[in-house]
């Protein structure tokens, strides 16, 4: 074990004599204050009294260190020891991640107590993850020189996507020895780079962002299996997404979706400060969901990070990096990765809530001054790179964010605006009148539009960018008009401005709605959506044909459309052909009524 | 403001072994000098030189000349100590003061006994009967709950009320809050909530929490839930609008300690009502302003969102046990406002809400709920098929789909008149109007069957043409709609 809990980066290196220790001298919930502990270095893990919370040391003047608990102080005093563990807040990376739920902190979760008292062991220490046994198969040979990023070998059962043991990006050379096939544990040593011995299991310290070799240019859709965001608000692989939305506005809902149902290797879920009903409804949803791609359970290509929000506030604080940390480590063995923080809110208000008792300048809000810079640092860790070992892989991160008061000036909202690719804003009064997911299309963006349209073009639909376009400014002007049509009143608009506003509710109800509870309709193929949205585009020229040709508004307006506008509901997710035939049915029952 | 009453035997009890982290051995818990060196008094805060060995969080009592009053330990600094009064510090004076620390956080009494008890904010009988006993102990600010051990919340809560049991229903374990405005019947609401609530599995208890209550609505709650009380399934607490604005903080704890218990352990369904949640965030807000913290919005601390977690989230159930902790605050907003702190932060947490509005009110409907901002999010994994009926899901989407439909053929209604609307837009008028009277409108007293609800509900959508029931299958309006089966 020891090597185990050993120093992973520069920190206090050189001071890692154990037993270092001081004593606690002040203590305010989470903030605990610590003196004489020998060369402690900043973010070195610590001890405290007897239960052993771990804490963190965020400040050190002179003899004095300033510490944030990631557990409940209850019952610390003054004069307790505060013990130097001389590493990072890390994580165990190995097999085992897949299919599992972890704490902020990376500790198993389905290992601990119904009840989360605050005497549990690092996650590095855990006794269940430490004696599990994986089957390892090497794949590198003896004698090869090999660098960083390089596949040592495999272990073929840990998860829906086969686990790669790679070279860590601290060692290279030859290949001394190598384990062979046979059953290892997570801190059995199973190959040596000269004198480094690789471990199947190695710890990271999260904060720190894992090394790539460069991020290659180009664009390359996520498909995330939602229409409004598919059609019109894509996101490419690697970048970074918002999500803002006030209370119930489906943040949650329609990041669940994606982890469902988008298109990536594995989707790494950190439930930050919310619901822990939640947690449990992702954990059983993705339990009893097939993998239409890998024939298996969408939990095993999940790894869930849960700190609620009734859960120690800077245990949440940490669990974002940590969710990062595990993205990065599928990503180095050439995964396209999608992290889901709900909500990166909550994460920031621990950072504030730190601040505040630690007496630093608040800015706006409360909120500390370098806010900006956390939130860049975070979100920068998405990216399309060419790992190490030379493969394309991705994290992409997509952040919730819950406004207070749904105020969109606020602090975070407008922060984090500055450092993501797509904005998913969520509308109000669209999820009042139950139009989900709440997508708003005018404060909505996605800033590699024009890439991935270029993306589709070359890739089979060279019709994506025009049907974007159509999209969107029937869109708006429909809600040009209907704003009109208040003042108005509809019946006095011409005709053909009437099958706008036609069009436009066609378009939302048939199209960008989209039922998350439904069987047929909760996930939607690329194939499948431009189908929808090319059906409701010829009903809406036909549309506009017939009042040329003479025939009432209000004729074609009371026609019965439930043709086009159930075809999401009742074709399958992936039945393109169904929606064409409906497309088709339409038009000619449209002609009828000439 | 002179409150001396000692807190309940249950709280100084000496403890079992309530907390896992601590073992009984620990020699800190015999722990029992008392200091005096009185640094500061403060607002709620009272801060101690001189002490050694105390614990954050711990339990304090606080030995005055005219009696005992109790505190929390919110800072230990060197050889200062802060200590937060339950009572506040009205009337001490530094020489006179003496406090002991419990050596561990505050722990109450749990169990059966609470049953058919009235008590005030911090457990103590008003009913004229014995202090309440029993043989365990929990502290107040619980554990949470491991995530993996939750089981997802999916059978109903039916209250008898049509409004809710139709469009919002409540759900075993969920967290559901009444979001009114002052003036607003949501104490009649909340009272007949806690009359009629009853869930399938045997043992329906509800545990009442009162925070900052005027006399006049403690005897009407009192009155409202007698019988539930005289039957040994509620428990009261109740702390008036001039007991200590602090015991506020205890309330609730105390409240979901003993809910739990007798849902985890007893096997129970409960149910806790806790109103008014405003109040309660005011005594945070005090305490907050007291120790000089930097607030967030509108003088609230930024940990207000973790602090009403830490309540809210203790709703749940367990897997492989049975029971269940269903939560329902009740909070006013000031000046009707849904984004000021309180409602905005509980609507964060909670999984859903229901929102009591003026203008219905003003219509002479009660409960006056509108449906459009009011959601239950477990609803759909609480209702239909094998929960409560299959039509149920179906029917509430077609019922809210409808009445947004309704509100915008009104609102154009007002512009242009009605006279200009179409044909289908003055449908849309009539079903709102049978939609809110015959479905919604209901009375104080008076429990619904959930066929007779839903029944309602299909008479209301029976006024519209049936083209504009597109969220209906063919099966369920052949079935149901009165239309229907009267033309064949
Ligand atoms: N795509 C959808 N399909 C059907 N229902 C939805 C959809 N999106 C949201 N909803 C409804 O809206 C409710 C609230 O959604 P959700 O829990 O995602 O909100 P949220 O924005 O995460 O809120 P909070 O900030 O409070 O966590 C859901 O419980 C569900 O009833
Ligand atoms: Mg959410």
């Amino acid at each position: 074990m020891d090597a185990m809990t050993a120093t992973v980066s520069g920190a206090a290196r050189g001071a890692r004599e154990h037993g270092r220790a001081g004593v606690v001298i002040r203590v305010n919930g989470p903030l605990v204050e610590v003196e004489g502990v020998d060369g402690i270095a900043m973010l070195e893990l610590v001890a405290l009294g007897p239960a052993r919370v771990t804490a963190a040391t965020v400040a050190i003047a002179g003899e004095r260190a300033t510490l944030q608990a990631y557990e409940y102080t209850g019952g610390l005093q003054v004069g307790d020891r505060a013990e130097a563990t001389g590493r990072q807040l890390s994580g165990l990376f190995g097999p085992g991640l897949l299919g599992q739920v972890f704490d902020g902190l990376m500790r198993p979760l389905s290992s601990a107590p119904i009840w989360l008292t605050a005497d549990r062991a690092p996650a590095i220490e855990d006794a269940e993850t430490v004696a599990r046994a994986w089957r390892f198969a090497p794949t590198a040979a003896i004698g090869t020189t090999v660098s960083p990023g390089d596949v040592l070998g495999v272990v073929p059962d840990a998860g829906s996507v086969e686990h790669r043991v790679l070279v860590p990006s601290d060692a290279s050379g030859v290949l001394t020895w190598i384990a062979p096939e046979g059953e290892r544990c997570v801190v059995d040593v199973v190959a040596r780079i000269g004198d480094r011995e690789v471990r199947l299991g190695e710890p990271w310290p999260v904060r720190v962002p894992r090394p790539f070799r460069n991020r290659p240019a180009g664009s390359v859709p996520l498909h995330t299996g939602q229409r409004v965001l598919d059609l019109l608000y894509p996101v490419a692989r690697g970048a970074a997404a918002a999500v803002p939305g006030g209370f119930g506005t489906g943040k949650t809902v329609l990041l669940q979706q994606i982890a469902k149902w988008s298109d990536a290797d594995v989707i790494v879920y950190v439930g930050c400060g919310e619901r822990g009903n939640e947690m449990a409804d992702v954990l059983d949803g993705l339990s009893q969901l097939v993998d239409a791609r890998t024939g298996g359970r969408l939990i095993d290509r999940t790894v869930i990070i849960a700190n609620t929000s009734n859960m120690p506030m800077m245990a949440r604080e940490a669990s974002i990096y940590s969710g990062v940390s595990v993205a990065e480590f599928y990503r180095d063995m050439g995964y396209d990765v999608v992290v889901i923080a709900d909500s990166t809110s909550r994460w920031a208000e621990a950072l504030r809530e730190f601040a505040n008792r630690n007496g630093d300048l608040p800015a706006e809000d409360g909120y500390p001054a370098d806010l900006a810079s956390e939130l860049a640092a975070f979100y920068e860790r998405a990216g399309r790179v060419t790992t190490l070992g030379g493969a394309e892989a991705s994290v992409t991160v997509i952040g919730a964010v819950s406004p207070p008061g749904g105020d969109l000036t606020e602090p975070v909202t407008t922060d984090t605006q500055r450092f993501i690719r797509a904005l998913w804003l969520l509308d109000r009064d669209l999820a009042y009148s139950r139009h989900y997911p709440a997508v708003s299309w005018t404060g909505s963006f996605a800033r590699d539009v024009v890439d991935l349209g270029s993306w589709h073009v070359a890739n089979g639909d060279p019709g994506w960018p025009v049907r974007r376009a159509r999209a969107t400014a029937l869109l708006a002007e429909a809600d040009r008009l209907s704003a009109l049509a208040e003042i108005v009143g509809p019946s006095s608009l011409p005709g053909h401005e009437r099958m706008v506003l036609l069009g436009g509710r066609l378009l939302r109800d048939g199209v960008l709605m989209q039922n998350a509870l439904s069987a047929n309709d909760g996930f939607c193929s690329a194939a499948k959506g431009a189908a929808l949205l090319d059906m409701v585009l010829t009903v809406v020229d036909a549309c506009e044909r017939l009042i040329e040709s003479g025939v009432a508004a209000t004729t074609i307006e009371q026609a019965d459309h439930g043709l086009v506008l159930r075809a999401r509901e009742e074709t399958g997710p992936d039945d393109a052909d169904a929606v064409r035939e409906r497309s088709l049915e339409a038009l000619r029952l449209l002609e009828e009524l000439r | 403001m002179t409150a001396t009453n000692p807190l309940p035997a249950a709280a100084s009890i000496p403890a079992a072994p309530g907390r896992p982290s601590h073992p009984e051995t620990d020699p800190r818990l015999e722990a029992q000098v008392s200091y005096g060196d009185v640094r500061e008094l403060r607002g709620p805060l009272l801060v101690l030189g001189d002490v050694d060995g105390v614990g954050w969080d711990e339990f304090a009592t606080v030995e005055t000349p005219d009696g005992a009053r109790h505190g929390l330990v919110l800072e230990v600094d060197r050889d200062r100590v802060t200590v937060q009064v339950l009572e506040s510090t009205d009337g001490l004076a530094p020489g006179e003061v003496r406090v002991r620390f419990a050596g561990r956080p505050l722990e109450i009494v749990v169990g059966p006994g609470w049953l058919g008890r009235v008590c005030n904010g911090r457990g103590e009988p008003l009913d004229g009967g014995p202090p309440v006993t029993g043989t365990t102990t929990m502290p107040v600010s619980g554990w949470p709950l491991n995530p993996v051990h939750r089981e997802p919340p999916h059978e109903p809560v039916l209250t008898g009320i049509s409004v809710i049991d139709a469009l919002t229903t409540l759900v075993r374990g969920q967290k559901l809050p009444i979001f009114s405005v002052p003036g607003m019947p949501h104490l009649t609401l909340a009272t007949q909530i806690a009359a009629q609530a009853t869930s399938k599995g045997a043992g329906f208890r509800v545990v009442f929490a009162a925070m900052g209550m005027t006399h006049a609505d403690i005897a009407y709650v009192r009155d409202r839930l007698e019988e539930r009380s005289a039957a040994g399934e509620l428990v009261l607490l109740l702390n008036a609008a001039d007991d200590p604005v602090i015991e506020r903080i205890l309330t609730p704890r105390i409240a979901l300690t003993i809910a739990e218990e007798l849902a985890y352990v007893e096997g129970h369904d409960v149910l806790v009502i806790m109103s008014d949640m405003t109040s309660y965030a005011e005594a945070v807000r005090e305490v907050s302003a007291a120790r000089r913290e930097i607030p967030a919005r509108r003088g609230y601390p930024g940990y207000l969102y973790s602090d009403l977690a830490s309540l809210y989230e203790r709703c749940g159930r367990i897997r492989g046990r049975p029971g269940s902790v269903t939560i329902l605050p009740v909070l006013t907003m000031p000046a009707g406002d849904i984004t000021h702190p309180v409602p905005d932060l509980t609507g964060y947490i909670t999984e859903g809400q229901i929102v009591l509005s003026p203008e219905v009110d003003a219509r002479g409907v009660y409960p006056p709920v509108d449906v459009l901002s009011s959601l239950s999010r477990l609803m759909r994994s609480g209702a239909g098929p094998d929960r409560t009926r299959e039509d149920h899901l179906d029917v509430a989407a077609q019922v809210m789909a409808s009445l947004a439909r309704a509100r915008q053929a009104a609102e154009l209604a007002e512009l242009v008149g009605s006279a200009a609307l179409s044909e289908t837009d003055r449908s849309y008028l009539a079903y709102q109007g049978v939609v809110e009277h015959r479905l919604f409108d209901q009375g104080a007293d008076e429990l619904r069957s959930l066929d007779d609800t839903l029944g309602r509900a299909w008479a209301a959508l029976a006024e519209l043409p049936e083209r504009e029931l597109t969220m209906l299958p063919t099966t369920f309006l052949d079935r149901f709609l009165s239309a229907r089966t009267e033309t064949p």
